[in-house]
């Protein structure tokens, strides 16, 4: 399965990402490669096997819904790289 | 050009628990920005959601309360999408396999009922909170933006119901209905105002079978706001129709002090949110004694409250609204009758009179001053003709403000209606005496001049007159 430029172009926009044209072309090639490996998959018959979501067959883990300490705004900020007054900065979203 | 408008709601629940969504964290509203925060909901690398049991089962008893199938086997799957109010880069949603789907709401209307189906309810974290700073202080053409987590990683119920609300009334009445039940069954407190109830809407109008182009509002803060917004739309949406024009599909903003919708400028790209499995949470397998649980938890709904008003004491649709929106005014209203009064008379004066009083003085039926046996006690005295209901009115009001019993205000006061006839016929002789030009239009024909005279005896009565019997005497007199 062969993937176009305008796909990693959509993919890189999702992810934040500036590509350059060689890098396209290099993630394009690689993306298609892992996509026909993955494509194998698809050949065998899964009509009896249940759609797997979780590797482990454990369900309903609950915690009670009781209050645990929590971060002080300082703490909470303490690794953001722009902040003021226990508040995180952000550029311009739009 | 006729058309048919067809209207689906998203609403989102902000559900009432100690704790967050996947930590431990207070979930309640307030406090300085980012105290209520912790390494899982700043999505920190390497923390660990877990669920929080109410918050599951807080919505499992939503979806019972509409009508749902509770799904065998469900999961959470990350919703992607980069926007600052999530610290993780994506939401902690349901997809595919929420916890509750297909259910429905029967909607009273005037006249009528509107089944309206539910699709699905599903449970998600809710976002953060930004604070646009700059000239405009909107988020176009801001400087920067302050990011608060208080908020985010608080459990929020989303219901989606079909497409099958034909009307913006019956839009806000399904609204009502189940900001009711939801306050019912104790989910949340459901004020639309503060944000807990969030609805957001979906209008289309079609000439035929075809569903026309939908829209999607926002931004709309109170019931009112949404039976304005929607009214609005579907005018909108006509004008464009009947000048040829097409409707672009698209979200647009309510703005309520305009009074207008306007489209929102967002980005031009359809929304890919690569939804897969969340890993880091494990699939929900209710057992079915533990739904059954859950199912025998559940008060009376309001639905089922509603109907039963209407067919044990045959109120009218409006009424029963009134009394069933809250459980403790129904509480109430169930425990004036009682007193063996007349259920109308009883629900028409906690729905009208009390119910204005507690607003005026904003206080909440269950501190009410007036209790539901003084309630009983009023309309007793009204029906055994010791006071008229221009009376009960003023002593409904004195009772509200001293806490006393109406009975031993009309003791106190001598507040009696008079309805010994010999006395009133004194008071309508000498009305009929002073009054001869409302003599002559009354035995013209005139309706009206027997208003006159009646008012004249009540002035002279202080209002005690009783209504009926002045009446009869001003017509027996002047036949």
């Amino acid at each position: 399965m062969s993937i176009s430029i305008e796909d990693v172009e959509h993919v890189a926009k999702l992810a934040k990402l500036v590509l350059t044209d060689e890098e396209k072309e290099k993630f394009r090639r690689q993306l298609s490669d892992v996509l026909d490996h993955a494509k194998r998959i698809s050949e065998m018959d899964t009509g009896e096997t249940e759609p797997t979501s979780h590797a482990v067959p454990i369900v309903n883990v609950f915690r009670e819904d009781e209050r645990r300490a929590t971060l002080s705004n300082e703490e909470a900020v303490s690794n953001a790289p722009w902040a003021v007054d226990g508040e995180f900065k952000v550029p311009r979203i739009i | 050009m006729d058309y048919l408008t067809t209207i689906g709601l998203e609403i989102h629940v902000e559900l009432l628990t100690n704790s967050k969504m996947f930590c431990g964290c207070p979930a309640d509203f307030g406090g300085d920005p980012n105290t209520k925060t912790c390494p899982v909901c700043l999505g920190h690398p390497g923390s660990l959601p877990v669920m929080n049991r109410k918050a599951v089962e807080s919505t499992i008893r939503l979806g019972l309360s509409l009508n749902c199938d509770i799904s065998p086997r469900s999961i959470f799957h990350r919703k992607n999408y980069f926007y600052p109010d999530m610290p993780k880069n994506y939401q902690i949603s349901q997809y595919d396999i929420p916890l509750c789907v297909g259910g429905c709401l029967d909607v009273e209307m005037e006249g009528y009922a509107r089944k309206v189906g539910i699709t699905r309810v599903h449970l998600e974290e809710d976002t953060g909170k930004s604070l646009h700073v700059g000239e405009s202080g909107r988020i176009h053409g801001a400087d920067f933006s302050l990011e608060n987590f208080n908020r985010a990683g608080v459990p929020l119920a989303e219901i989606v119901t079909e497409p099958d609300i034909k009307s913006p009334e019956e839009a806000r009445a399904f609204a009502q209905l189940l900001r009711s039940t939801i306050r019912y069954i104790g989910i949340s407190d459901g004020k639309m105002e503060e944000g807990s109830l969030r609805v957001d809407a979906n209008i289309s109008i079609s000439a035929g079978e075809e569903l026309g182009t939908k829209v999607e509002i926002k931004n709309m803060n109170s019931f009112k706001a949404l039976q304005r917004a929607l009214a609005y739309e579907e005018e909108r949406q006509r004008k464009v129709l009947n000048e040829g024009g097409t409707i672009v599909q698209e979200t647009r903003h309510w703005d309520d002090a305009a009074g207008i919708t306007h489209p929102l400028r967002s980005k031009e790209e359809a929304f890919d949110y690569r939804y897969f499995p969340e890993p880091d949470l494990l699939p929900v397998e209710p057992e079915p004694a533990w739904i059954d649980e859950l199912r025998e938890s559940l008060p009376e709904l309001p639905v089922a409250r509603a109907g039963r008003l209407k067919s044990e004491y045959g109120l009218p649709v409006e009424m029963v609204s009134a009394i069933i929106a809250e459980k403790a005014l129904a509480d109430f209203y169930e425990e004036a009758l009682k007193s063996g009064g007349d259920p109308r008379e009883i629900a028409k004066w906690i729905a009208g009179d009390l119910a204005a009083l507690l607003n005026e003085q904003s206080v909440d039926i269950s501190g009410s001053p007036v209790t539901p046996a003084y309630i009983g006690e009023l309309v007793g005295l009204i029906t055994k003709k010791t006071i008229s209901g221009k009376m009960a009115k003023d002593l409904l009001k004195e009772t509200f403000s001293s806490g006393k019993s109406p009975a031993k205000i009309v003791k106190e006061k001598g507040l009696l209606q008079i309805a010994d006839e010999d006395e009133l016929m004194s008071m309508v002789e000498k009305v009929i005496a002073e009054n001869p030009e409302a003599v002559e239009d009354f035995k013209n024909g005139k309706e009206q001049s027997l208003k006159f005279m009646m008012g004249q005896v009540m002035k002279m009565s202080r209002g005690k007159a009783n209504p009926q019997i002045t009446s009869d005497l001003i017509k027996q007199k002047l036949s």
